[in-house]
């Protein structure tokens, strides 16, 4: 048995604090790298956050955000190089228009804004990572678990499926 | 099924320290999929990576999870060892279960959990890695340069010299710059020609190098090793092939006009070289101010021309050439002072001149033969005063940076004009002295034993009072107002992109900065380098220098150019986009949001329920593509994907993350 199990268990019975489950995407050319230099610094952040490496802000499709947050997390951030500064030229503006875009629609469906947070975190900024990181589990630990609206949570599941993506096989163009 | 082999180090206690790696192991194990799960104290080391290669063998692996450091570590040195098994280089995952995770928390509680997940993450991921294959692409070895200036000569002969053709694209009629204008150069005082036109008759002369002048760059296609240039070279109406030089027609010509070489200090005529130097040696018409080509009435060059070279009826030459490796060296231009500084008169009094004006005026070969004398009524200017940042520094009016050469050619200035006239006064109005380099500030402290005057303040204004130029500015060290009656005024203007630079940018996908510099790739480690690959930077298009910094830049960018010319062929990057032909429904967005003019759309033609049909479908270019995967998030009917980070392996990684 995983010590995971334990801490869920205590949560869900309501006799320990609750720890959210917070996803982070983070690029690989800034965000990535300076949540590797938090490390190399032994700077210490709560340890909610799992970090799914991207090449790119832009390479995040809201439908992982969707099904993240249907499927069990409680929090989502999705983290890229400031404005300008896109190893890819212009990977983080098209990140930033389209999540905004996301999060308004989101919040429209009743998400509370703390729950899905993009930011900017150079590879230099080992600090910023660990204060967003610290404060994205706060914000969220203060919400408590996050429940989706089970229509929604219907409408997704109809469209992906978390377990087993229907995804198009890829082919060669 | 596949097999999955899961390798977890202890990286001495660096991991192990706080994290359970052999409980790690233990629960790797009864993953799904999972043939084996062991740990190792270096995974990287010699040792490490053999025990990785035996334990594919005997488990009969097909695919491997390695929980170690940052994949920024060390993911190409377990893709190395893979190369060298059965097992494709890409079907690895990393955990990283040491940067993020045993290095951030302090206690086993905490990370053993963590790194569980990292794991059950990475597992998911690799589950669904294919292998990956990269192609290998052309190199071209011919390189253009875009720019004739100091950096863009400097970058042509060193390439050339190392053997590869090079071709230089220059938009006016001659090499050479802002450079060749200038008069002497700090810190040392070697006369600018002296030391510029050499180059530029090297230049002209080495087999390997092609100039093109009153050349424009039109359109660049295609990627690194394979770039498709396409270059107008404007009418001369001077045959290049026939033409002597021997200036006779320039003599003749009855139609002047300001020389833009000498800054509008002095005329010059309709057919012209831009100044006696010139390379090429041979003049053009200036269409705008030919008299022939205006109304057809003149003709006298036709006329004196020994040898038949004036042509009329030139027209503009359009080529298309394939190039390796593009060096952009397009240099600077000076801000237009006039537009923004009224107070300093705002162009109208011809007493205050620019600092490159000024260098026209010392210049032996300059309008006055070197004389400094006042444009206004050509007597000699008895005080001066010489204003800094003009432009610099001031991000009220204009540009918030440094243009870090105008302190030293300020003090150049003083130091020439304290040299040629006798009992003669220069008052220098400045904000900081910024001297950083090989023997400048010495040079800085030289002109202030000539005498020169340093005022620490900006002027506020200038009046033209009867001959007289008052200049009003503050002392901020005396902490009063300052009134200096200077007879010429000199302004020392900011360094701005060239006028193109924004266009340039964009054609060849440079990014920009706020102010419209050239982006290196990275500004201390790959300053030469820009983010689209064989496309390099060299000179002040980058940002404002001075000329040793331009010419290092330059020897620099060449530098990268031959060592993409020491090979064959590349190989293109495997992490790529892909289209799938049968979802792809023409729409376009993909090649819309491509940074890289990577994709394109193609026609095909394809049996589709049982008829045959002829549609548009995206194409990625695998020597474009960067593998940002823009386009798959843009792809409506989810055709386009990231190899190595697809949609899938996305997907699954969040699936197992939820199952926390
Ligand atoms: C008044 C003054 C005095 C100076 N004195 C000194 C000094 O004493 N010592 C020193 O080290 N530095 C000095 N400098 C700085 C020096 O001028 C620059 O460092 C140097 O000229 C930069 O060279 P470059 O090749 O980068 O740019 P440039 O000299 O600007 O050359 C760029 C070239 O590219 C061409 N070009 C532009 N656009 C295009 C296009 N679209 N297509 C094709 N070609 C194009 C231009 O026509 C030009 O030939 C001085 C500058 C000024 C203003």
């Amino acid at each position: 048995m995983s010590v995971v199990n334990d801490t869920q268990a205590a949560a869900s019975t309501g006799t320990e604090t609750f720890e959210p489950k917070i996803l982070a995407f983070a690029c690989h050319w800034c965000t990535y790298s300076g949540a590797d230099l938090a490390g190399l610094n032994r700077m210490s952040y709560p340890a909610n956050v799992r970090v799914l490496r991207v090449p790119c802000s832009g390479r995040v499709n809201p439908q992982y955000i969707l099904t993240a947050l249907n499927k069990g997390v409680d929090g989502v951030l999705v983290c890229g190089c400031h404005p300008g500064d896109c190893h890819y030229v212009s990977g983080n503006y098209y990140a930033k228009r389209r999540l905004m875009a996301f999060r308004r629609m989101l919040q429209y469906t009743g998400l509370e804004p703390e729950r899905f947070q993009v930011r900017w975190i150079s590879g230099s900024e080992a600090g910023k990572f660990r204060d967003t990181v610290t404060s994205v589990v706060e914000q969220v630990r203060e919400l408590g678990p996050y429940k989706p609206d089970p229509a929604l949570a219907a409408l997704i599941d109809s469209s992906v499926d978390a377990s087993n993506p229907v995804l198009p096989e890829g082919g060669e163009a | 099924m596949s097999r999955v082999g899961v390798f977890v180090c202890h990286c001495g206690s660096n991991i192990a320290g706080t994290v359970d790696v052999e409980h790690v192991a233990e629960e790797a194990a009864k993953l799904p999929n999972v043939a084996y799960a062991t740990t190792n104290k270096y995974m990287c080391s010699d040792p490490g990576q053999q025990a990785v290669r035996e334990a594919i063998i005997e488990h009969n692996l097909d695919r491997i999870v390695i929980a170690s450091c940052s994949p920024r570590m060390h993911e190409a040195t377990f893709r190395k060892m893979l190369a060298g098994t059965d097992i494709n280089p890409y079907m690895l995952e990393i955990a990283n279960v040491r940067e993020q995770c045993s290095w951030v928390h302090k206690d086993k509680d905490v990370g053993t959990p963590k790194a569980i997940d990292l794991v059950k993450m990475a597992v998911a991921k690799v589950n669904y890695d294919a292998p990956l294959t990269t192609t290998t692409i052309p190199v071209n070895k011919r390189a253009l340069i875009i720019g004739g200036g100091i950096a863009g000569m400097q970058a042509a002969l060193d390439i050339a010299d190392a053997g590869y053709p090079v071709t230089i694209v220059e938009k006016e009629s001659s090499l050479g710059g802002r450079m060749v204008m200038l008069d002497k150069t700090f810190p040392t005082m070697d006369c600018s020609a002296c030391i510029c036109t050499p180059k530029m008759t090297d230049v002209g002369a080495h087999p390997n190098i092609t100039i093109k002048t009153l050349a424009e760059v039109e359109s660049v296609g295609g990627y690194i090793g394979n770039f498709e240039v396409t270059v107008r070279e404007k009418a001369k109406y001077v045959d290049y092939d026939t033409c002597t030089g021997c200036s006779l027609c320039e003599t003749k010509c009855p139609s002047k006009v300001d020389s833009e070489f000498d800054q509008g200090l002095a005329k010059r005529r309709a057919i012209y070289r831009p100044f006696a130097q010139a390379v090429p040696a041979k003049p053009t018409i200036d269409a705008k101010n030919c008299r022939k080509l205006i109304d057809g009435k003149c003709g006298v060059c036709e006329k004196v021309c020994p040898v038949g070279s004036i042509k009329f009826d030139d027209e503009d030459k359009v080529t298309t050439e394939v190039y390796g490796a593009i060096i952009v060296a397009i240099g600077y231009q000076l801000i237009d002072w006039t537009k923004i500084y009224g107070e300093y008169g705002g162009g109208r009094f011809k007493d205050v001149i620019s600092g490159l004006q000024f260098e026209r005026l010392v210049n032996a070969s300059g309008p006055t033969e070197g004389h400094i004398l006042r444009p206004s009524d050509n007597t000699e200017p008895k005080t001066v005063v010489i204003v800094k940042c003009v432009g610099s520094r001031d991000p009220e009016k204009a540009k918030s940076y440094c243009s870090r050469a105008c302190c030293m050619y300020a003090a150049k200035h003083a130091h020439q004009y304290l040299d040629k006239v006798k009992d003669a006064r220069c008052y220098i109005f400045y904000m900081d002295i910024r001297t950083p380099g090989k023997g400048y500030d010495e040079f800085y402290m030289n002109t202030q034993h000539d005498g020169a005057r340093y005022i620490r303040g900006r002027v506020s204004k200038i009046i033209n009072q009867n001959g007289k130029l008052i200049c009003k500015g503050e002392d901020t060290l005396l902490g009063s107002q300052v009134t200096v009656e200077a007879d010429m005024v000199v302004l020392e203007t900011a360094m701005v992109p060239a006028d193109e630079a924004n266009q340039i940018g964009s054609m060849l996908g440079i990014t920009r900065d706020k102010d419209l510099w050239l982006s290196e790739a990275h500004p201390k480690l790959r300053p030469v380098e820009t983010n689209s690959g064989g496309i390099y930077l060299a000179g002040t298009c980058q940002g404002p220098k001075d000329i040793p910094d331009s010419v290092a830049q330059a020897s620099a960018a060449a530098m990268k150019v031959a060592i993409l010319f020491s090979k064959d062929e590349l190989e293109s990057n495997a992490m790529i986009a892909n289209s799938n032909k049968n979802l792809c429904n023409g729409c376009g967005a993909c090649v819309a949001i491509c940074p890289y003019g990577a994709i394109t759309l193609e026609e095909i033609t394809a049996r589709e329920n049982s008829v045959m049909v002829t549609r548009e479908i995206s194409k990625v270019n695998p020597g474009l593509c960067q593998g940002c995967g823009a386009c798959t998030v843009a792809c409506r009917p989810g055709a386009m994907d990231l190899r190595g980070f697809t949609d899938e392996q996305i997907m699954r990684e969040v699936a197992a993350l939820c199952q926390w």
